[in-house]
Formats: C-alpha cells, structure tokens, sequence
C-alpha cells in the first residue's frame, strides 16, 4: 500500500466524469491530511463541490470570491498564528493552510493577491490547478491557455488561429519572489505530485505548486484518457516537472526520450485546427524551451 | 431552514448524492487478475474504489461515473467495461 | 493598578481610531494607506513594533486584499481591523457583501473622502453612502472621542450573537482625522473588560470542526441568507442601544440614544437632519439662535444603517419644516440618500433635501443660516444644492 487510504474529500460532488480538479483535491488531501484549512476561489473545483447544503470537503474549507483566495489564506495563517500566541488556540498544533486555485483565478484576476501573498511571506501552499483556461464558466482562455489552443474566446477561423499568446510561465514569476518552494506537477504523476506537496507543507514560508490537470470537457478528449493525456503532456515536454528549492533548479522527471509532441496534440480536440507547420513550430518552440531547462 | 450565512456543518455529506445514476459504461474488476498496484484507486475522480475486509478493491456503483479512467490505467487489463441497461 | 482610569491626549481622529483598536486588542489588522486614513494604519503600525499591540500586521497590496484578509481571519476567529476611504473603500464593494453575507463581524474605519471622477481628497460622504446595501452597520460620528469610543461599541455590537454583522465606523476625512482635539482614552484592561474575547459558536475555521464556508448559495437558499442579515440588522437596533447604555455606565459617555441624537427637538418647528461634524456647526447656530429666543432643532443620524425609521418619526412628528442636509448626491434622482430615506418613512411633511459640502466644499455658519430660512420659507418639498458657483 503506496497511498493514504484517509478519504478526506467525498463522492457525490458534481465534476464531470473523468474530471481532473477531483483528482488534484484528492491528492492533496492524500498529501496534506486533516489538519488542513482549504481556500478555494471560486471555480470548478469550489463550485462543483459546495452546492448548499452538500459539500465534498471533510476538512475545514472556505471560498470568499473570485481573485483573493491568496489573500484570504494571507488572512487564515495570520490569525492563526495570531491565536496561537495570544489565547493557545490550536495548541501546537502544525495547521496547513492550503489555497487551491484555477489557473484563471491565479494566473489572471488572483494575481495580485497572489503576488502579495508570496512577497509577504505567509505560511501558505498555493496549489495553481492548471487546466488551461476559464473552464467552469465554459471554457474561456486565461494567460494560461498555451499558443494556438481553441477556447470560446479563442475561436480557430479564417482571421485567427486559436490563442495567440504563449502560455505564461507562473511557477517562474512565483520563483522570481524568492519564496524558499516553487515546483511543477501532474496528476498523472501522483506520487511525485504527493511528495512535491508534502515537502512544501515541511516548509516554513510561501509555497507554490502549478499542477497541470487535464480537462475531458475543456481540452475535448474522452473522459477515460483524463490520466493519459497528462502523462502525454510531460513525456512530449510540453509541461516539464521541475522543483526550485531556495533558488536552486532541478528537474524531477525527465523522459528518457521525448515523444513528439503531435501526438499530445492530435489527441485533443481543441488542437484539431493545427496544420502540420501549426505542429512543426509548436515542436520547435517546446525544443527550444526544454534545450533552456535542460530536459 | 438555512443555516446561518449558508454554512455547512455535515463534512463531506455530498455523499448523499449518488452520482452512480450519470454512468452510460460500467467498468468491472475481475479481482483475480488484479495486482494490487492502486493506479485506479489513487486516479478515481469520485475516491470510490475501495478495499473491502479482504483486501481486494471494489467498484462503489453507487457514485461511479463510468468515467473508465479506471479500465484506462489499470496495467494489467483486469477492468472491463459492459453498458448500463435501463 | 496604579494611576487613572484613563488618560487625555490630544490627537487626531486617525490616531483615536487607532488607538480604539489597540484598546480593543485586535488579532489581525490589514494595512493600506489612503488619504486621509493614512496615519491610522501608520499609527497602528508603531503600536504592534513597540509591542503596545500584538497583532498581526498585514501589509496588503491592495484595499479589496485588506477586506479579503480580515474576511480569512475572522472566519478563523479572530477580531479584525482595516481602515480605508473614497477609492479605496469602492475597490472593496464585492468584498463588503460577502463580509455581511458570511456574518462576520469586522469593523472597518472610513475616513470619508469623495469619489473620484475627477479625483478629489476632501471630506463628504458618497464612499460610505454608496455601500449602504452592503449589510454593514454604519456609524457616524461626531468628534475625534466619538471615533474611537465607536470603534470600541463596534466590536461589541458586531460580535455580538444577536448581530454578527461588520460594522464600519465613519469620521469626516480631514475635518476630524487631521484635526487635534482632546480624547479621553480608556485603560486596555477595562476596553478588554467590557469587550471579553471573541469567541464565535456559528463560524470559525478549525481542523476539530471541518465546516464549510462560502458555498453555492443556490436559489433555495440565497434569499433566506438576505432575509437573515436584513433580520440582524433589524436586531442590531437594540443592541446599538443598549450598547449605548452600558458603555456610559463603563467610561461615562453616550451618544444620543445610540442611534440619534436629538439636539433642541422640543420646541422647534423647524428641524435641520445631518450626519457627521456638520452638525457641529449646526448645533453652534441652533445655540446662537436660541440666544436670539428662537427655536430650531437638530437630529443628528448616528447610524445610517440600521435607519432608525421609529426614533425618526418619533423625534419629528411635531416638526413642521424639516430640511435634511447630504453630503451625497444620488445621481440621476438628484437627492441625497439621507433625503430620499427621509421622505420614504415621513408622510405629509414638507421635507427639504440640501446637497451640501461635496468634495471638501466647507460648509459655513451663513450656510446653515441660509438653510434654515429657505426651508421656512418653502412651500413644498425641493432640492437645492448649497454653496455652487454661479
């Protein structure tokens, strides 16, 4: 037995049949444990888990609104420790505080917050759930969504390809803070993603973890490949594992030989509009940046 | 009556909801082919494949979606999948 | 313990506001400068790294991350303290209905300071004005004692089981927070005293008790919640009250009857209704006037909301010209909101509505007199804009 078998979110919650954002609340409980105070912005993962009267959370858990979970949990640890200190409360007990934000509450609207969280030096996890685009309000780009990806706000036609922007690089803007833990995950890679968590809880100071979590709605592909497509995504080095411990870069995975990144893109239809020269250039610019990361 | 602020006492009582009614494909475990390696325990979206008291894991069909991620990652082909009848 | 019960310093409106919250031991305080607020964080700044305060001091990036901060700390248990003014308090408004709508009971002091555009640092009253749907309790004030005496009823009224609802105390920005005058203030002990410690039964983030806070509100619940904080603000009437009282019998002062003033009502026909230190200058008239043997009265508003419709209709039933004065301008209905709540609740009176001191326009001993006459002299109801330039 490999794995926690504390089961500290419920069935019943509303994601789709092969969603990922389960898959990482999951995780991350796997990793955290009970006592765990979760921030959720506002999203798919708090939207489709608290419908009142019903909630999958058996941890203490609070959603505020849409750009501020870094804030709120800037909030939660200070009293925290406030409490503590003043009226013993808690004991001594080590109490993780664990925002869990979509990339476009994080990368876009949550920046902010999130960067003044990070800057500040609060006590907190930020788990940035990647699914590369605005999904729960149906599936609208955000600066994570990567080059030539179809979205709502993306259409493919005869004036504009898709996105036209390359994905932004959030886990080296965290880096850029100086906060002693920045690392990259993937659902499919569930012990390294547990273990990257757990190491960042062991750490004293702000945290983050980008987590790349495949959507079966979003990114157009049949819901059992949810584990499959993310695999794809880091063996192709379109989404390479690294940590950076107090500056320090490591990569944690690095395949043995990168697979051709058409077949990570053939798979989903929101790339079915790529020519062969579309892929050519996206091959091209995923060798350039894993030539930079060393991959 | 609606709590105070909307605030939910019962943790995890979405349990109560039984999403096993959205499958289309059920996936079946065949136990003896099963090695025990978690991948469809630790990648169920739902958590909601389980060990029972002897140890083997067991498809909860009350909140299965049928999403087969399951059947997808299991190595060694013991998940099978057959459609719902109604 | 040895020495008074109390000191007298004389100090600015933003330094009474921040001594109110160290006297209220706050557990977390979110800090964001904006004029003319700007030295009340200042100053609570130099309490918590002398150690005077221990609490945790939450440098924000922004107002709407300072509000979000108390919300995550106050949903922990603890009690919380911002400041903010004009922008910065706009920049808060999705915030404010989620403090209220999650029954939370922050206090928040507003330095009153007009809205941009065009961009504008002086006192009126179209920030605080503008949140009043917000489900907060609105006090204001008077004077610099006033200030921090209502920030320390704040927390009582707000934590308070019946209530739990933010309250946001608001004081004339520049007229009081860059103005000395004496204050009385309290020992700690006897503010902790009278305060106790904040111990919330309904909502506190604790791994002993996973609850969830903040969920869907769907359409089977949504309007229950309005209706649960229309409710409490309704109770928090008492409370304010009774408050009032009991904070008279502690330090010796009160403040009408917690939720007006009523200055001079007996015998006067004609009746000027303010909030904030206007009524100061109206109270200077009234007593000239008064010398001169005629009669004019003042009801001075102290909390906007809850509004005190019974005390209003109470108080002004005999009162013949009533002449409500705003420093707020309802924009396309060209009334001040004090204005139109007045003439909501108060039937067949003629009730005139003056949009006064906009921006930091000064409003003068000849303004008020101006006032008095013309709401004598109306014949109905009307809506002028004092002081503009022709």
């Amino acid at each position: 037995m490999q794995f926690s078998r504390e089961e500290l979110f419920a069935p019943g919650h509303r994601g789709c049949a092969g969603c990922g954002a389960a898959i990482v609340a999951r995780l991350v409980l796997k990793a955290a444990g009970k006592d765990t105070i979760c921030v959720v912005p506002t999203g798919c993962l708090e939207v489709m888990t608290t419908p009142y009267p019903e909630t999958s959370w058996r941890v203490p858990w609070i959603h505020v609104a849409f750009e501020n979970a870094a804030a709120v949990a800037s909030g939660v640890e200070s009293a925290i420790k406030a409490l503590k200190r003043k009226r013993g409360k808690f004991a001594n007990k080590k109490i993780n505080v664990i925002a869990i934000g979509g990339d476009g509450g994080t990368a876009d609207i949550g920046f902010q917050a999130l960067s003044g969280a990070m800057e500040r030096g609060h006590n907190i996890l930020y788990i940035m759930y990647d699914n590369e685009a605005y999904m729960n309000t149906g599936i609208q780009r955000s600066s994570s969504t990567p080059y030539m990806a179809a979205t709502t706000t993306t259409p493919p036609g005869s004036k504009i390809k898709g996105e036209d922007r390359p994905k932004k690089d959030v886990a080296m803007i965290m880096a850029a803070h100086g906060i002693p833990y920045v690392a990259t995950a993937c659902i499919s890679y569930p012990e390294d993603f547990i273990r990257k968590i757990k190491k960042a809880l062991s750490i004293e100071g702000p945290k983050f973890i980008q987590v790349l979590q495949p959507c079966t709605t979003g990114w157009g592909y049949p819901p059992h490949k949810t584990i499959e497509i993310g695999r794809l995504a880091v063996e192709t080095g379109v989404f390479p594992l690294y940590e950076i411990e107090n500056g320090e870069f490591r990569i944690t995975y690095k395949p043995s030989k990168r697979k051709p990144v058409r077949e990570y893109l053939k798979m989903q239809k929101r790339y079915r509009h790529l020519t062969d020269e579309d892929i050519e250039r996206i091959q091209k610019y995923i060798d350039e940046k894993c030539k930079l990361l060393g991959l | 009556m609606v709590t105070i602020a909307a605030i939910i006492y019962e943790p995890g009582n979405s349990i109560r909801n039984k999403t096993g009614s959205w499958r289309i494909f059920r996936p079946i475990l065949d136990n003896n082919k099963c090695v025990k390696c978690e991948n469809c325990y630790i990648f169920c979206p739902e958590g909601i494949i389980q060990e029972d008291e002897n140890g083997n894991f067991k498809i909860d069909y009350d909140y299965c979606k049928g999403c087969l991620i399951c059947m997808n990652e299991c190595p060694v082909n013991a998940i099978t999948k057959i459609r719902e009848e109604k | 313990m040895v020495g008074k019960m109390c000191e007298v310093k004389v100090i600015t409106g933003t330094s009474a506001a921040a001594e109110a919250a160290r006297l209220s031991d706050v557990d977390v305080i979110a800090a964001y400068p904006i004029t003319p607020q700007t030295t009340c964080v200042e100053k609570l700044a130099e309490f918590v790294a002398n150690g005077e305060l221990d609490a945790e001091y939450v440098k924000v990036e922004s107002e709407h991350s300072a509000l979000s901060v108390c919300i995550g700390a106050a949903a922990t248990g603890a009690r919380t303290f911002t400041a903010t003014a004009s922008q910065g308090l706009a920049l808060m408004h999705e915030v404010l209905f989620i403090a209220s709508g999650m029954r939370l009971p922050i206090v928040m002091m507003i330095a009153n300071r007009a809205l941009s555009a065009p961009i504008n640092i002086w006192n009126d009253h179209q920030d605080s004005i503008s949140q009043r749907d917000t489900g907060w309790i609105q006090i204001y004030v008077e004077d610099n004692q006033e200030t921090l005496d209502s920030i320390i009823q704040a927390y009582k009224i707000a934590e308070n089981e019946e209530v739990l609802l933010p309250v946001m105390v608001c004081l004339d920005g520049f007229i009081l927070t860059h103005t000395v005058e004496p204050v009385t203030i309290p020992k700690a002990e006897r503010v902790r005293e009278f305060l106790g410690v904040y111990e919330p039964k309904h909502a506190y983030l604790d791994p002993d008790r996973p609850i969830t806070q903040g969920p869907v509100g769907v359409p089977d619940c949504y309007m229950e919640t309005r209706k649960q904080v229309e409710d409490a603000i309704e109770r928090s009437k008492k409370v304010i009250k009774d408050v009032n009282e009991e904070f008279n019998e502690w330090f010796k002062r009160k403040y009408g009857n917690g939720l007006v003033e009523a200055y001079n009502l007996e015998n006067a026909d004609t009746v000027l209704v303010a909030m904030g230190t206007v009524c100061g200058t109206i109270k200077e008239v009234i007593d000239k006037l008064k010398k001169e043997g005629k009669d004019v009265g003042l009801l001075r508003i102290r909390t906007f909301r809850p509004f005190p419709k019974e005390d209003i209709k109470e108080l002004l039933k005999d009162a013949e010209n009533i002449a409500v004065l705003d420093k707020n301008i309802s924009l396309g209905f060209n009334k001040g909101a004090l204005g139109i709540e007045m003439a909501s609740i108060l039937k067949n009176k003629k009730i005139c509505n003056y949009i006064v001191g906009l921006g930091g326009r000064d409003i003068r001993i000849e303004d008020i007199k101006l006032i008095i006459n013309d709401v004598e002299k109306a014949e109905d109801d009307k809506t002028a804009w004092v002081g503009l330039k022709e």
